[in-house]
C-alpha cells in the first residue's frame, strides 16, 4: 500500500518504544504482580505489541508472562455485511485463561467493535478473573461502551481519517500515521 | 482472496488457490473443536438445510456439527421423512425448502448432477455432500487437509487409491483435487470396477495393487459396497480381499512414512485389514475429526459470498 | 388453381438439377418445370434468392398421440414439421397404447389428414405391444397405410423374432427399422461410455452395445433377404458395418440424427437434460465420413418431445429424447453445408430421396406429374433458435439459443402452403 498523499506521522519508532515501556510499568502498577497475568494480542498488530510488552515486563521483573494470539474474525458483527469473509488465522493461546488476568492488546481503539468481538472470543475460551485492555492508539469515535486501561497515545481524528500502525515485525518500520482515507475506502 | 462460486458443487472448476484457501481456513477451525466451548457465533441467524435424499449418517453428522459449531440453525430434511418419497419431484421439494428461506442447502443425492440442478433452480447456496458416483468435494478437501497435516504439502506426493473406483464419488473428487495441487494419483482396482478412460482425469491406472502402492506417500482404501459384492464385478469377497485388500504386507511397498486413509465406512478384512485400520500409520479417525473443521471452513467462506446472483 | 414458383434455384438431386427453374403447380401437382415460365394469369410466388427443394421427409418422429398428448399431438407435431421445412414425417408406434393394429394406424393417419400440415405416415409396431414376443398384424397395418415397421425405443431383443419380422416383411417389401441396443450391455446407462461418463460418475452406455445389434441385424438381413433399417446410428463401428454390408449388396440402410452429427458427449457435462437422448451423444466426427461417402441413407430427427416438467429433474431420471423437427434443417445447413462437410445437394438427398428410398416410396423428387411437395430454403437467413417460436408442444432441444445460418422459409404440400416465413 502506498501511503496516501496527506498523511501525518504521529509516532515514530522511538516514541513507540517509550510508550510501550510506560504501559509495561502501568501494567505492573495496576496488577503489582505478574503471577496469573497473561497478554493476549489481537491479530494482526496486537500480537507483536503484546510480545514487546512481555519482553519489557521480563526486563523489569525477570519473569515473562505468557502471550497468546487471538483471531476475532469469527466473532465479528459485520460478517453478513462484508463482501467476502476475511482469511481466517489461528487463535493460539497455549495456556489456560481461567482465573487469569488477561491484558488484551491491540494497536488502535476505534469503534470498540473489535474489542467486543475479542471479549466474546475470549469468554468462549475460558473464564478470566479480570480482562484489561491496552492499546497503542485511542482515536475516539466509540460505538460501544468500551474503554482502555492502558493507552499509548490519544489521537484526535475525524471519522474519515485512517490511523495506520506499522510495526517492524510485520511492516519493516515502526510508526503511526494519520492519513486521509482515499475516497470509497474505509 | 475469495471463492469464485457461491456454491460448492464439486472440485471440478476450482482453482488451486481456492483449494488452498479452504484448507488454510480450516486450520483456524480445528482448534474450535478442541475447546471447552466448541462454538463460535459466526453464522448466527443463518439457516442451513441438510437435504439428504440418500441416507448418510456420517457426512450428515459432520455437516450438522459444523453448522452447529458455527451457530447456524440446522434443519435435517431426509428423503424418508419427506414428501420426496411420495413422488414429489426434486424441484418441487427444493422449492418448498426454499420457501423457508434457507441460506444453505447441503444436498446428498444418489444422482450425479443433482446439486448442479438445484443450483440452477433455487437461490440458496448449494453444497454438494455427495452426488451419486460424481463428486464429494468436502470429503476430498478433508482428505487433502489430513494429508497436508501429515506431509506438510500435497505437491509431488504419490497417492494410491485402491478399490471400487467405478462407484466412488470420493475418488473422483480426490483425483481432481490432488492432481490440481500437484500430487500424482494412481488409482487401482479390478478392471470391472475401473471406468473406461478414467486416466483422462489426470491420474494413472493399474490393476496391480503392488504397482500402485510402490513408493506411495499416501494409501487410500475405498469401500466395497455390499450391493457390489454380489453383482458380478468380482467373483467373491474373499478373492477381492486377496487381490485388492490393503494389508500390512502390501503396505511395505509404500514409503516408510506412508499414511493409510479410508473415507469410511470400512469393511474390515475386505478392502483394508483390521490391523492397518487401527495401526500407527492409520489417520482414518483424524479424517473424521478434520471433516468438521473443513466443512466449517467451507460454510464460513461461502457465507461471505457477495450478493446473490441468478447464474450458477 | 395454378401457382407459379418463379426465380428460385432448384436443387433436385433425383433429377440432377441445380439451377434456376420456374415451377408451375396445378391441382396439387407439378405441371411444368422450365428455365422460364411466363406468369400469365397464374398466382406468382417469387422465390428469387431462395432455394427450391423437393419436400423434405423425416422418417423418424414421435408424435405421442394417442396417450401422451401433453407432450405432442399429431396436429402439433405435423405443424412443427411444416415449420421445420418437412412435408412428410413417419411416426413411430410407441404411443399409448402401442400402434400395433390397423385401427391405430388409421387413427394416426386420420389425425394427420385433419391437421392438414405435413403428411403423416404411420410406422406400425413389429410385435404386439412392442414387447418383442409376438408379431403384430403387419399386413393389416400395411394395408391401412403403415410405411414401415419398428419397435423403436424397444430393441428387438430376440434374434428369432427379428428373423421372423425380416422374413415376413418381404411380402410387403417394407423395411423393419430397428433401434439397435443390447439392453444388457446398456443396462441403466445414461451417457456414452467414455471419459465423460467416467468423470461424471454415470453408468456408461458403450458404443459396442449398438454395434453388436447392428452386426446381428445385418447378418439376419443377409440370411433372410429382408430389408433392415438401422435407426439413429451413432457409432463409427456401426457405420463401418453398414458400409461393408452395402458393398456386399445387402438390403441394409441407416439414418443418423442432426444432434449426433453436431454434438459430442462433452455436451452432457453441464447436466442439461436436453442433451440426454437415446442413443446417447458420442463423437460427431465418427459419423461424418458415412454421411459424405453414401453409407448413410437419411438424416432423421428422432423428434422426441417431452414436457419441460418431465425433463426438469435429475439427469439420470429424465426421459431420453429431444425435439428436432424445427431445428434439423438449420443445423444441417449451418454445420454441414456451410462448413463444407457435405454439399447442399447431398444434404437435400439425405432429406428427400434418401428416406423415400428407404421406405420404398416414390417421393422426394421435383418432376412433372409428381405431387407438389416443396421445401424452400433461405441458405443465408440468420436464426437464433428460440423455443418460443416452436410449433411443437415441447421445447426439449439441445440447440436452444444457438445462432445458425440457413432456414426453411416455405413449405408446401400438394401445392398448398402449410408454412410460410418468407
Amino acid at each position: 500500500m502506498s501511503p496516501p498523499e496527506k498523511s501525518i506521522r504521529v509516532m515514530d519508532a522511538d516514541y513507540i518504544t517509550r510508550t510501550l515501556n510506560r504501559i509495561a510499568y502501568e501494567i505492573l502498577e495496576k496488577n503489582r504482580t505478574l503471577k496469573d497475568l497473561a497478554l493476549v494480542g489481537i491479530r494482526s498488530r496486537g500480537v507483536p505489541l503484546a510480545r514487546r510488552l512481555a519482553e519489557k515486563l521480563k526486563e523489569i521483573t525477570g519473569t515473562v508472562p505468557p502471550v497468546g494470539e487471538l483471531d476475532i474474525n469469527l466473532y465479528r458483527d459485520d460478517l453478513s455485511r462484508i463482501a467476502y469473509h476475511p482469511v481466517l488465522k489461528t487463535t493460539e493461546i497455549p495456556f489456560d485463561i481461567d482465573d487469569k488476568v488477561v491484558v488484551l492488546v491491540d494497536d488502535v481503539l476505534f469503534t470498540g467493535r473489535t474489542i467486543r468481538s475479542a471479549l466474546n472470543a475470549l469468554m468462549d475460551l475460558g473464564r478470566p478473573s479480570w480482562v484489561q485492555l491496552g492499546v497503542l492508539v485511542d482515536r475516539g469515535h466509540r460505538e460501544l461502551p468500551v474503554r482502555a486501561d492502558y493507552i499509548g497515545k490519544n489521537v484526535a481524528t475525524s471519522k474519515s481519517q485512517d490511523v495506520i500502525v506499522h510495526l517492524a515485525e510485520l511492516d519493516k518500520v515502526d510508526e503511526v500515521v494519520i492519513a486521509d482515507t482515499p475516497e470509497g475506502v474505509s | 482472496m475469495k471463492l469464485s462460486s457461491r456454491h460448492l458443487l464439486g472440485i471440478d472448476g476450482m482453482t488451486a488457490e481456492e483449494v488452498a484457501l479452504i484448507l488454510d481456513t480450516a486450520e483456524g477451525f480445528v482448534q474450535i473443536s478442541a475447546r471447552e466451548i466448541k462454538k463460535v457465533p459466526t453464522l448466527r441467524g443463518k439457516t442451513v438445510v441438510n437435504f439428504f435424499v440418500e441416507p448418510s449418517t456420517r457426512t450428515r453428522s459432520s455437516f450438522e456439527l459444523a453448522e452447529k459449531r458455527l451457530s447456524a440453525d440446522a434443519l435435517n430434511f431426509s428423503a424418508s421423512t419427506s414428501s420426496f418419497s411420495k413422488g414429489e419431484s426434486l424441484l418441487d421439494t427444493a422449492k418448498n425448502l426454499e420457501a423457508m428461506s434457507p441460506d444453505f442447502i447441503i444436498i446428498r443425492h444418489s444422482e450425479p448432477g443433482s446439486p448442479h440442478f438445484l443450483a440452477r433452480h433455487v437461490d440458496a447456496t448449494i453444497v454438494n455432500a455427495g452426488d451419486g458416483a460424481h463428486e464429494h468435494p468436502t470429503q476430498a478437501l478433508l482428505d487433502a487437509f489430513t494429508i497436508r497435516k501429515h506431509k506438510g504439502r500435497l505437491e509431488g506426493l504419490r497417492v494410491a487409491i485402491v478399490g471400487d473406483i467405478n462407484h466412488s464419488r470420493v475418488v473422483r473428487s480426490n483425483v481432481l483435487l490432488l492432481t490440481l495441487m500437484g500430487a500424482h494419483v494412481v488409482v487401482c482396482g479390478p478392471p470391472t470396477l475401473l471406468p473406461r478412460e478414467f486416466d483422462a482425469m489426470g491420474c494413472s491406472m493399474t490393476y496391480k495393487v503392488d504397482e500402485a502402492l510402490e513408493g506411495a506417500d499416501v494409501v487410500m482404501a475405498l469401500r466395497v459396497q455390499h450391493e457390489r459384492m454380489n453383482a458380478g464385478y468380482f467373483p467373491t469377497t474373499r478373492e477381492y480381499a486377496r487381490q485388492f485388500g490393503v494389508n500390512g504386507t502390501r503396505l511395505k511397498l509404500a514409503k516408510d512414512d506412508a499414511i493409510v486413509m479410508h473415507p469410511g465406512p470400512m469393511n474390515r478384512g475386505v478392502e483394508i485389514s483390521g490391523d492397518l485400520a487401527d495401526g500407527a500409520r492409520s489417520v482414518i479417525l483424524e479424517q473424521v475429526a478434520n471433516g468438521v473443521a473443513v466443512r466449517m471452513a467451507v460454510l464460513y467462506l461461502l457465507a461471505g459470498e457477495p450478493a446473490r446472483e441468478t447464474t450458477s | 388453381m395454378k401457382r407459379l414458383l418463379k426465380n428460385g434455384r432448384v436443387v433436385d438431386p433425383a433429377g440432377g438439377t441445380d439451377g434456376q427453374r420456374d415451377i408451375l403447380i396445378e391441382d396439387g401437382r407439378i405441371a411444368a418445370i422450365d428455365e422460364s415460365i411466363e406468369p400469365g394469369r397464374n398466382e406468382v410466388i417469387d422465390l428469387a434468392g431462395l432455394t427450391i427443394c423437393p419436400g423434405f421427409i423425416d422418417m423418424h418422429v414421435h408424435f405421442r398421440e394417442p396417450g401422451q398428448e401433453w407432450k405432442e399431438t399429431v396436429a402439433t407435431g405435423a405443424a412443427a414439421a411444416a415449420s421445420g421445412g418437412f412435408t412428410a414425417v413417419a411416426c413411430m408406434p410407441n404411443t399409448v397404447p402401442v400402434m400395433d393394429n390397423r385401427s391405430l394406424v388409421e387413427f394416426v393417419r386420420a389425425q394427420g389428414r385433419e391437421a392438414g400440415m405435413a403428411r403423416v405416415w404411420p410406422i406400425g409396431a413389429v410385435t404386439k405391444g412392442q414387447n418383442g414376443e409376438e408379431l403384430a398384424e403387419i399386413g393389416d397395418m400395411f394395408e391401412a397405410g403403415a410405411v414401415a415397421f419398428s419397435d423403436d425405443g424397444r430393441p428387438i431383443r430376440s434374434s428369432q423374432i427379428m428373423r421372423m419380422a425380416l422374413e415376413y416383411s418381404k411380402i410387403f417389401d417394407i423395411p423393419v427399422i430397428d433401434h439397435c441396443e443390447d439392453r444388457e450391455l446398456v443396462a441403466d446407462g445414461v451417457v456414452h461410455e467414455g471419459w465423460v461418463s467416467s468423470r461424471l460418475g454415470f453408468k456408461g452406455w458403450p458404443g459396442v452395445a449398438e454395434d453388436i445389434m447392428v452386426g446381428r441385424n445385418i447378418l439376419l438381413s443377409e440370411y433372410t433377404g429382408g430389408h433392415v433399417h438401422i435407426a439413429h446410428m451413432s457409432t463409427a463401428r456401426s457405420a463401418q458395418l453398414v458400409r461393408e454390408a452395402k458393398s456386399r449388396g445387402s438390403r441394409v440402410t441407416c439414418e443418423v440424427t442432426p444432434h449426433h452429427l453436431v454434438l459430442d458427449h462433452e455436451a452432457v457435462m453441464g447436466f442439461d437434460t436436453y442433451t440426454k437422448m437415446n442413443p446417447p451423444l458420442r463423437a460427431a466426427e465418427d459419423l461424418l465420413e458415412g454421411l459424405a461417402d453414401g453409407t448413410v441413407d437419411a438424416i432423421a430427427t428422432d423428434h422426441a418431445p417431452h414436457h419441460c416438467d418431465e425433463k426438469c429433474v435429475e439427469f439420470s431420471r429424465a426421459p431420453f429424447g429431444v425435439v428436432g423437427l424445427e431445428t434439423a434443417v438449420s443445423i444441417c445447413l449451418d454445420r454441414l453445408v456451410h462448413r463444407d462437410i457435405i454439399p447442399l445437394s447431398r444434404m437435400v438427398e439425405l432429406f428427400t430421396t434418401g428416406p423415400a428410398g428407404v421406405l420404398g416410396l416414390d417421393k422426394g423428387k421435383i418432376e412433372v406429374g409428381a405431387e407438389a411437395d416443396i421445401t424452400v430454403l433461405d441458405l443465408d437467413r440468420e436464426v437464433t433458435v428460440d423455443a418460443g417460436e416452436f410449433e411443437s408442444k415441447s421445447e426439449n432441444s439441445p440447440f436452444l439459443k444457438w445462432d445458425l445460418r440457413g432456414r426453411p422459409v416455405l413449405t408446401m404440400v400438394d401445392g398448398r402452403i402449410i408454412h410460410d416465413r418468407r
